[in-house]
């Protein structure tokens, strides 16, 4: 599968190499090791949108980041130095983003971000060339916040890891949540054994448990969870509730309430299109991750129908009207170019064998991030 | 002129060659490419100094690589953003000149390896090996947790440091101060390949019994040669994250450790010029192999196999058959 | 801090050094017998994971994926003892060091290669599911009790193998006296071959155990790897006895740092500060053990004065 759709990313490339006008797009992503999955996700996505488009004015040169900040640097130079792309994109985690995007926006190439949204880049370091498609960081921890005062919780024990967007998590939950705290922990970055955190949960008298722990993180979380016997409900965004690792987490998922900007039954003529073409494409349901890959291929192709890349202020102001038709239904752009849009509470069910999702409810609506106030430009 | 000589002038020449073609014909991604592998080189020297001439097996010396960062990235940060290193006993404020950066880089690496020296040299053999990546497992989880400097997210500088009277953001400018250091360590490492000093290390990794019967303490022949080993190693670790502009903990990770070994070994263990040769070759692997499969680190990793168990002496060992060592 | 709580951490504490003596014990075994290092053995921890999780989704048995997991990182084990670790005892560590570190890299991709990106799903078995309780009011998971107990038994049945079997004797003495040991017509090379796929089959049970009730993915065999480390270190290398003393200590350490160290600073700090400098001294807390106690033993616990 994977091979198919590089063979096929190849051969767009090759095809785009002798037509006119080209735009280049350089994706620097995830796709080998333990975060594999995100990587692919996104790229599949934002090819599907590509190939879709019939455009084949648009060449994409995809290369792998293998999640470390310096190859992703060192990418980032060869796309720009090198293959001179005009737009880049593809890259999945926070700090990956921190160490490519300032310093691409300051070379004067657009940034679209289909997953990585710090509070840097929305803040005081915000750029006219930085668009992000997906959310910033915090947002799904503000919904989750959220969507627990609704549900009449009022007593949350609240654990992330000890690392910065562990930390945004936290503090994005605590700005919405307004009931007290039972407790709040933070585990070691990559983690896998939970008992002593869930000994601690129970001791605590908390009537609800909300929890950001990442990929792998998160399905040792909520087996060690669900066998523990303590059934306070739990709440968390949507990254350890997604497609890709719904399957490995099984029945000690069922029932959780997720919060998310997107999902496949978002009713909307682009979103069920987009799911059945991506099942019919991979042979496999899309995830959140695949979702923002293809906002963010549409946002580009958007943005290209109105203006030339090389004409800078056109494109971005192309690019501001977010003039494309979302998955998501409603986007748009807040000033400082991060999505406001609407954040849903998800619950996880099961569809014959399979695991997945369905919107129980609205967390947030056009929510925009707390930063943008911070953002001058 | 020995074989191996000739060897060296070759890998030097191509290794300053490639980059200048490339500054000619306008391709500055492999004056990039060429920047990180003399890097690397840097670094791989250093450790060689402990490893190849005094038999220390450090798994830990991403320690000193990753101080050299931080030490770049934070008087970097404290300038970039105006605000002191610290204020009490006496203000500090933060610099963007390289060469400031550099001694800051060397001395702080150079502190750290005498402490972890003095605690380490006590074992020996595999227990030598674990204690250093303890003490490299130590400074990564702190790296990661202490919200200061950015965590892991790391630190991004804007802008490259500054050497006064060259433009660092020309890429062939910066692959010029870098190659002059190589070159300049390579020299030393040389003469201390040739001086009492290194013979001394060198006995001590054979014989170490014959050593004290002349009158020398081995400890403290050892602990000097990874006190500057890990100089050396910091010194690089301030060059590539002025490369990336940008440093995080990974460079503190037990992989960056274990990339160095490699690359002494790729080259062939127990010569001057064999980290260089090893930390070229891996960089154009890298890329070269990168772009070909989504699953290229499994066939590096057979060929580095290959390599350890069919091409002993590394690169060198193979170009030059199995010489004397 | 109640009593059951500091109860219910210190069984945390033993179960997870209990599976780390698993991985421990095998690493100890393969270093004392044949004087290899193998950065690989994470690699067959993550083997067994992987194969249980296939059989288990395939034949819906969790015995059946614990015995698939044992056999197919046993069998890993042979394969690569006799491709590529025989060549290697001759070698010094580094050259060791270096090739294991290979075999992760061939292991990780190869895996990912086969089963893709994406973790895998293995879970609890009904029979073993949900918490019990202990006197005292303790509630506890079955399946960590189960846990702690099966770690326990591997450990007396190797402790008894080696000390009352014909092959236990054999593997002794060629810890001591390889030379002595071949001449009295023992042979060595299938010995080795022996040792090294014992201790697979170990690290393939300790993946698959621990894989039900964490996530099957690739590159879950690294950090426990470091860890094992750690623990035949500190117990002294070789010593099956140095290996559960030092499991059971880096267990306990590792829990009960992660949950007091950041207690021990509410009392004098900032709930924020203590959190966050707590949680970084904790997850510093065993490798600053380990450094303790080769600074004060250079050989670990139950290693060989020289």
């Amino acid at each position: 599968m994977h091979l198919k759709s590089l063979a096929l990313a190849t051969a767009i490339g090759v095809l785009a190499t002798g037509a006119m006008a080209d735009t280049k797009v350089g994706m620097i992503t995830t796709l080998s090791g333990g975060g594999a999955g995100l990587g692919l996700d996104v790229r599949d996505g934002f090819m599907l949108a590509i190939n879709q488009s019939g455009r084949d004015d648009i060449e994409v040169v995809i290369e792998d980041d293998q999640r470390k900040p310096d190859i992703a640097v060192q990418l980032a130079d060869k796309m720009i130095q090198s293959e001179k792309v005009d737009v880049l994109t593809g890259i999945i985690w926070s700090n990956l983003a921190m160490a490519v995007v300032p310093a691409a926006t300051a070379q004067g190439k657009f940034y679209l971000s289909p997953n990585a949204g710090p509070s840097a880049l929305a803040g005081q370091g915000c750029h006219p060339n930085y668009f992000n498609v997906a959310w910033q960081n915090d947002n799904l921890h503000e919904a989750a916040g959220a969507y627990a005062n609704t549900a009449g919780l009022g007593n949350s024990f609240i654990l992330a890891p000890n690392y910065p967007a562990g930390k945004d998590a936290l503090t994005g939950y605590k700005r919405f949540f307004e009931g007290e705290l039972a407790g709040e922990i933070y585990t070691e970055l990559g983690q896998t054994d939970y008992a002593a955190e869930i000994a601690q949960i129970r001791a605590s008298g908390a009537d609800s448990v909300f929890f950001f722990l990442p990929g792998g993180m998160g399905i040792s979380f909520l087996k060690q969870y669900a066998d523990s016997g303590v059934d306070l409900p739990v709440v968390g965004p949507a990254f350890s509730f997604d497609q890709g690792i719904l399957q490995a987490v099984g029945p000690a998922a069922l029932g959780v309430v997720n919060t998310s900007q997107w999902n496949k039954d978002i009713d909307n003529p682009t979103n069920a299109a987009f799911v059945e073409s991506f099942v019919a494409e991979y042979d496999r349901l899309p995830s959140l991750y695949a979702s923002q890959g293809y906002d963010t291929a549409q946002l580009l192709i958007s943005a290209l129908e109105k203006a030339d890349v090389s004409d800078q202020d056109a494109f971005r102001d192309a690019l501001r009207a977010a003039d494309f038709d979302s998955t998501r239904g409603e986007f748009a752009f807040g000033s400082n170019h991060h999505p406001v849009q609407t954040i849903y509470a998800r619950e996880v069910i099961q569809e014959g064998d399979v695991f997945t999702n369905r919107i129980i409810g609205v967390a947030l609506e056009d929510h925009a991030d707390a930063y943008a106030a911070d953002c001058k430009m | 002129m020995t074989r191996e000589t000739a060897l060296n002038t070759v890998l030097m020449a191509l290794l300053l060659g490639v980059p200048l073609w490339a500054w000619v014909s306008d391709e500055p991604f492999t004056i990039t490419l060429a920047t990180r592998a003399v890097i690397f080189a840097l670094a791989a020297v250093g450790l060689n100094i402990a490893l190849g001439l005094g038999g220390l097996v450090s798994f830990g010396h991403a320690v000193y690589f990753g101080i050299g960062g931080y030490a770049m990235g934070i008087l970097a940060f404290h300038a970039q953003t105006y605000t002191p290193l610290m204020e009490w006993p006496l203000a500090i404020p933060g610099t963007k000149l390289m060469p400031v950066i550099w001694l800051v880089a060397m001395a702080v690496s150079g502190l750290v390896a005498l402490a972890i020296g003095l605690l380490s040299l006590r074992t020996s053999g595999v227990y030598f090996i674990m204690i250093t990546l303890a003490f490299g497992q130590m400074f990564y989880f702190f790296s990661i947790s202490w919200p200061a400097y950015g965590g892991e997210d790391g630190l991004s500088i804007y802008i490259r440091n500054s050497f006064p009277g060259l433009n660092t953001l020309d890429p062939i400018q910066f692959f010029g101060i870098c190659f002059v250091i190589l070159c300049l360590v390579l020299w030393l490492n040389v003469r201390i390949v040739n001086a009492p000093f290194g013979l001394a290390l060198n006995a001590a990794r054979q014989v170490p019994q014959r050593v004290e019967t002349v009158g020398l303490d081995p400890f403290r022949i050892r602990l000097t040669a990874l006190v500057i080993s890990g100089m050396i190693c910091g010194l690089a670790g301030a060059l590539f994250a002025d490369l990336n502009r940008f440093v995080s903990p990974t460079m503190f990770s037990w992989q960056m450790s274990g990339e160095l070994i490699v690359f002494i070994i790729l080259g062939g263990l127990g010569r001057v010029f064999g980290p260089v040769a090893g930390a070229t070759i891996f960089v154009v692997l890298e890329h070269a192999l990168g772009g070909v499969s989504d699953y290229f680190l499994f066939f590096f990793g057979l060929l580095l196999l290959g390599v350890v168990l069919f091409a002993r002496g590394g690169l060198y060992g193979l170009a030059l058959g199995r010489a004397d060592r | 801090m109640t009593f059951i709580l500091i109860a219910e951490q210190i069984l945390n504490g033993i179960q997870f050094g209990v599976m780390l003596f698993l991985m421990a014990a095998g690493l100890t075994l393969i270093f004392g017998v044949m004087g290899l290092i193998n950065l690989a053995h994470g690699s067959l921890y993550m083997v067994g994971a992987f194969a249980a999780a296939a059989v288990a989704g395939a034949s819906g048995s969790f015995i059946l994926a614990v015995i698939a997991a044992m056999a197919a990182a046993a069998m890993a084990g042979v394969i690569v003892e006799l491709a590529v670790i025989r060549r290697l005892y001759a070698r010094d560590h580094l050259e060791q060091v270096l090739a294991t570190f290979a075999l992760i890299l061939v292991f990780s991709e190869g895996t990912r290669w086969v089963f893709g990106s994406f973790p895998l799903f293995l879970d609890i078995p009904d029979y073993l599911s949900g918490p019990v309780t202990l006197p005292a009011g303790i509630q506890y998971p079955l399946y960590r009790l189960a846990l702690i107990i099966a770690g326990l038994l591997v450990a007396i049945g190797l402790g008894l193998f080696i000390t009352r079997t014909r092959v236990g004797i054999q593997i002794r003495a060629g810890e001591n006296d390889r030379e002595m040991t071949a001449a009295l017509g023992v042979d060595i090379a299938k010995l080795y071959t022996f040792v090294f796929a014992l201790g697979a089959a170990l690290a393939g049970l300790a993946g698959a155990l621990v894989g039900a009730i964490q996530s099957v993915q690739i590159g879950m065999g690294e950090p426990v790897l470091i860890l094992a480390f750690v623990v035949i270190v500190i117990g002294g290398i070789g010593s099956i006895k140095g290996a559960l003393v030092g499991s059971l200590l880096v267990g306990l350490t590792d829990t009960l740092g992660g949950v007091f160290l950041p207690e021990f600073f509410k009392l004098f700090a900032d709930a924020d500060v203590a959190t966050a400098t707590g949680s970084a001294l904790a997850s510093m807390a065993i490798y600053v053990l380990m450094a303790c106690i080769l600074i004060w033993r250079p050989t670990g616990l139950y290693g060989a004065r020289t």
